[in-house]
């Protein structure tokens, strides 16, 4: 095999995101990641729902499947159960994750099958010009929000009690870091969740560039902590305001949802042989 | 027959076709327990067709070894009484089995459609339970092992398509199950079917509603929502088995619809139906064709090309690579997409793809099995029906053609894309139209109209959760003619 260069993941169509959005720094930590674990992108199936991140499969190569707004990951759970040979990677908004389609996020935690879900966390809904999102900090004010924004969702407490087997922060600010929680998303034997913090340029004037690198930082420069400890990672999580943790909070290793099928054992679903012929027992049952 | 306890029913009807059980004092004097009046009735079943007893106490022991030696006994006890009630008061018959004779299958719609769905090679099924089809989730279920199928008891019905859409996508034949209230949920993820042009087939089990309406009973109230449910205009289809064995047949011929036009198939059913027992000559796997459609071949995905999988043609299907195969990357959007399946906002690409799918129901139409016709001599009466009541009209028929009337019957279980022509010319005789159809808005007469501008005469309506039997046919006919 040729070895797989950022050439493999450029552009395949002009990008539709404004100058200066922290979405650019996410394209460019994937494709970074991809070349850095050498996934040829006929190997990769990129799910996403509607919404600014949700575009991002269309910036790159890959297979894709862009579907709706919230319903991304039951995509992906079909895919991946139907061709287990796929590594799949599954691109949401916080509106997409945590609003819309929160159940299905919390099902796919809890069942822990194998797949990378990176949620890229702008506490708006950018598509849709700049209303509230389910982490909007308290007190947000927007055009349906007109008395702000309630209590926001804490996605990472909610997935650690739902005993999420691989979890992590990024930052769009920092390419390399975020690569390198890819990384390690993308290798994981379960289902990952990597939230991460993407300053919105337009719609989102609180949480900014600026107002995270001044609250930010790296749980990995932590000789101390421990991401196989669950309860400090509790403690991680719910810090917000005036510290915020990035980089991996906690791994457990979990049966994956996949290993329950036993048809799925020899060979991907999408690979075995119809023959209908092979049903005559079944038929016997009934007589 | 029935078999009734009148003291419960109070139910005064003499005749041949209803045996007087005391069900209830049986019970209570066989085995001191009143929850045991259904296997009292069970044996008293068996004993007015003179079967061997042995027979059921064979079944007794199986199905209640697990709750105890007190319950098997017990149970055995209160069927012999009805057994015995049976032979004293009515004790004519003697049936045999014969033998050597060819054994049959005895089976339900819901099962036959599920070993449809397995023979037709449906190895994916996603679902959230519902009557009246949890059975169908259950079935495939406990054969996935087995059979290598994947059955994912889904967070709700949105979960269930999209899966299914996801699985579908990849080239897995895949499939959900469910009734109005969980297809309400589904709604959207049809659209997404169409859009991205993902084969997947919908069993749509009916049950009365609006909202949880009768939950266990019958309806076939559901016709217009199967044919518009979905944002936007895409193509599909909508088959309605008419009885148990072709619920078999129809599941093949979805699962070979949806893959060929690369779009949702609906399955109407209902809890009639799903429910319902036949006995039926063992089924012919040997007839059962898998028309997988336009797959590219291993060979010509192995480059890594600009693969275009909404590619522009004829007939509006593409080509189809998966995801995985070869070396060509495979786009799907349900955002509108140019050909190479990339998000487009030009009115142009949106005409021509908009186009292109709605072409694929051309090809659709041609595969849609005309509807089945039973033309008797100087018949005064068309007689229409659509899916479960097949048995009841052609019942009707019969009993009508004694009392001197002659009806055709004319029947539809390939309902969409509508069999313009050949419904016109069913119709077009001088016979009266009268739809039979079991909702209270008559939706297949309005169907009718619509797609070929004939006004029936009639039609016999029912809406209160029960199945349409012949004799209903009967009365309400006498009603609608006089
Ligand atoms: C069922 C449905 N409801 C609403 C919408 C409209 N919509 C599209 S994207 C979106 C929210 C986007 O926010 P988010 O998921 O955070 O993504 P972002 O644009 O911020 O990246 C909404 C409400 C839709 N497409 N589908
Ligand atoms: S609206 Fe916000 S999230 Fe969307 S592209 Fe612009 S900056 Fe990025
Ligand atoms: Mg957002």
């Amino acid at each position: 095999m040729s070895k797989v260069t950022l050439e493999d993941y450029a552009e395949s169509m002009p990008i539709a995101w404004c100058p200066g959005c922290g979405n650019f720094g996410i394209l460019e930590a994937f494709r970074r990641a991809t070349v850095e674990l050498q996934l040829e992108p006929e190997r990769i199936l990129l799910v996403s729902g509607i919404g600014q991140a949700p575009k991002l499969p269309h910036y790159t190569h890959a297979n894709v499947f862009n579907g709706l707004h919230g319903r991304a990951i039951p995509e992906a759970i079909g895919a991946r159960l139907a061709n287990s040979e796929l590594t799949v990677i599954v691109i949401d908004g916080d509106g997409g994750a945590y609003g819309e389609g929160l159940n299905h996020t919390l099902a796919a935690i809890r069942r822990n099958i194998r797949m990378t879900y990176m949620v890229h966390n702008n506490q708006v809904y950018g598509l849709t010009k700049g209303q509230a999102s389910p982490t909007s900090d308290s007190g947000f004010v927007t055009k349906t929000t007109p008395m702000g924004a309630g209590q926001p969702l804490n996605p990472l407490a909610l997935a650690l009690a739902s005993d999420i087997s691989f979890l992590a922060r990024g930052f769009a600010g920092d390419i390399d870091h975020l690569s390198g929680i890819l990384q390690m998303a993308i290798s994981h034997r379960g289902f990952a969740l990597v939230d991460i913090l993407q300053p919105c340029v337009s719609f989102n004037r609180v949480n900014t560039f600026q107002w995270y690198r001044e609250r930010i930082y790296k749980l990995d420069e932590d000789k101390s902590y421990d991401p196989a400890d669950k309860m400090k990672a509790f403690d991680k999580a719910q810090e917000w305001g005036e510290r915020i943790p990035i980089g991996l909070l906690y791994r457990q290793e979990r049966p994956v949802y996949e290993e329950q099928f036993h048809a799925l054992e020899k060979l991907p679903l999408v690979k075995q042989k119809i023959n209908p012929l092979d049903y005559g027992a079944l038929l016997d049952e009934f007589t | 027959m029935i078999i009734h306890d009148r003291e419960q029913t109070r139910f005064e009807d003499h005749s041949d076709a209803c045996l007087d059980v005391p069900l209830n004092k049986l019970a209570m004097e066989a085995a001191g327990n009143k929850l045991m009046v259904n296997t009292v009735a069970a044996g008293a079943a068996l004993g007015l067709i003179g079967y061997e007893f042995t027979c059921l106490e064979s079944v007794l022991q199986k199905e209640f070894a697990r709750a105890g030696d007190k319950v098997v006994a017990d149970n055995t006890k209160a069927a012999l009484a009805g057994f015995d009630f049976a032979r004293q008061h009515r004790g004519g018959q003697q049936l045999k089995p014969i033998a050597g004779a060819p054994r049959r299958m005895l089976l339900n719609g819901n099962e036959s459609l599920s070993l449809g769905m397995l023979a037709g090679g449906c190895r994916f099924v996603a679902g959230y339970p519902m009557t009246p089809s949890s059975s169908i989730l259950e079935y495939i279920a406990g054969k996935s092992t087995r059979y290598g199928v994947v059955m994912v008891h889904a967070e709700d019905e949105i979960a269930a398509i999209n899966m299914a859409v996801g699985a579908g996508y990849t080239g897995v034949r895949s499939m959900v199950a469910t009734s109005g209230g969980g297809f309400a949920l589904m709604v959207e993820g049809l659209a997404l079917a169409g859009m991205t042009e993902t084969p997947v087939v919908v069993v749509l089990g009916q049950r009365p509603g609006p909202a949880t309406g009768l939950p266990t009973r019958t309806e076939q109230g559901e016709l217009w929502f199967a044919l518009h449910a979905g944002h936007g205009e895409f193509p599909r289809a909508v088959l309605a088995p008419a009885t148990v064995a072709e619920a078999f047949v129809i599941a093949v011929k979805a699962l070979n619809l949806a893959e060929k036009y690369q779009t949702p198939v609906i399955i109407l059913t209902d809890h009639h139906l799903a429910s319902s027992y036949n006995t039926l000559p063992r089924f012919d796997l040997k007839k059962v064709k898998v028309e997988r459609g336009a797959l590219l071949s291993d060979e010509e995905v192995s480059k890594p090309t600009d693969y275009r999988r909404y590619e522009v043609t004829d007939s509006g299907i593409s080509p189809r690579a998966l995801p995985g195969q070869g070396r060509a990357l495979v786009v799907a959007d349900s955002d509108e997409h140019d050909e190479a399946g990339h998000i487009i906002e030009d009115a142009a690409t949106r005409i021509h793809m908009n186009e292109k799918r709605l072409r694929k129901a051309r090809g659709l139409k041609a595969e849609i099995s005309t509807p089945l016709v039973k033309r008797k001599q100087k018949a005064e009466l068309n007689l229409i029906g659509w899916g479960s009541s097949y048995g009841a009209i052609h019942e009707a028929v019969g009993l009508l053609h004694e009392e001197g009337i002659a009806a055709n019957h004319i029947h539809l279980s390939e309902i969409w894309p509508f069999p313009t022509e050949a419904v016109a010319r069913a119709l077009g005789n001088k016979a009266r139209n009268i739809v039979i159809e079991s909702n209270a808005s008559a939706q297949m007469a309005m169907l009718i109209r619509r797609e070929t501008g004939i006004k029936v005469s009639g039609s016999i309506l029912r809406y209160d959760g029960r199945p349409i039997s012949p004799k209903y046919i009967l009365d309400n006919l006498k009603k609608e003619v006089s």
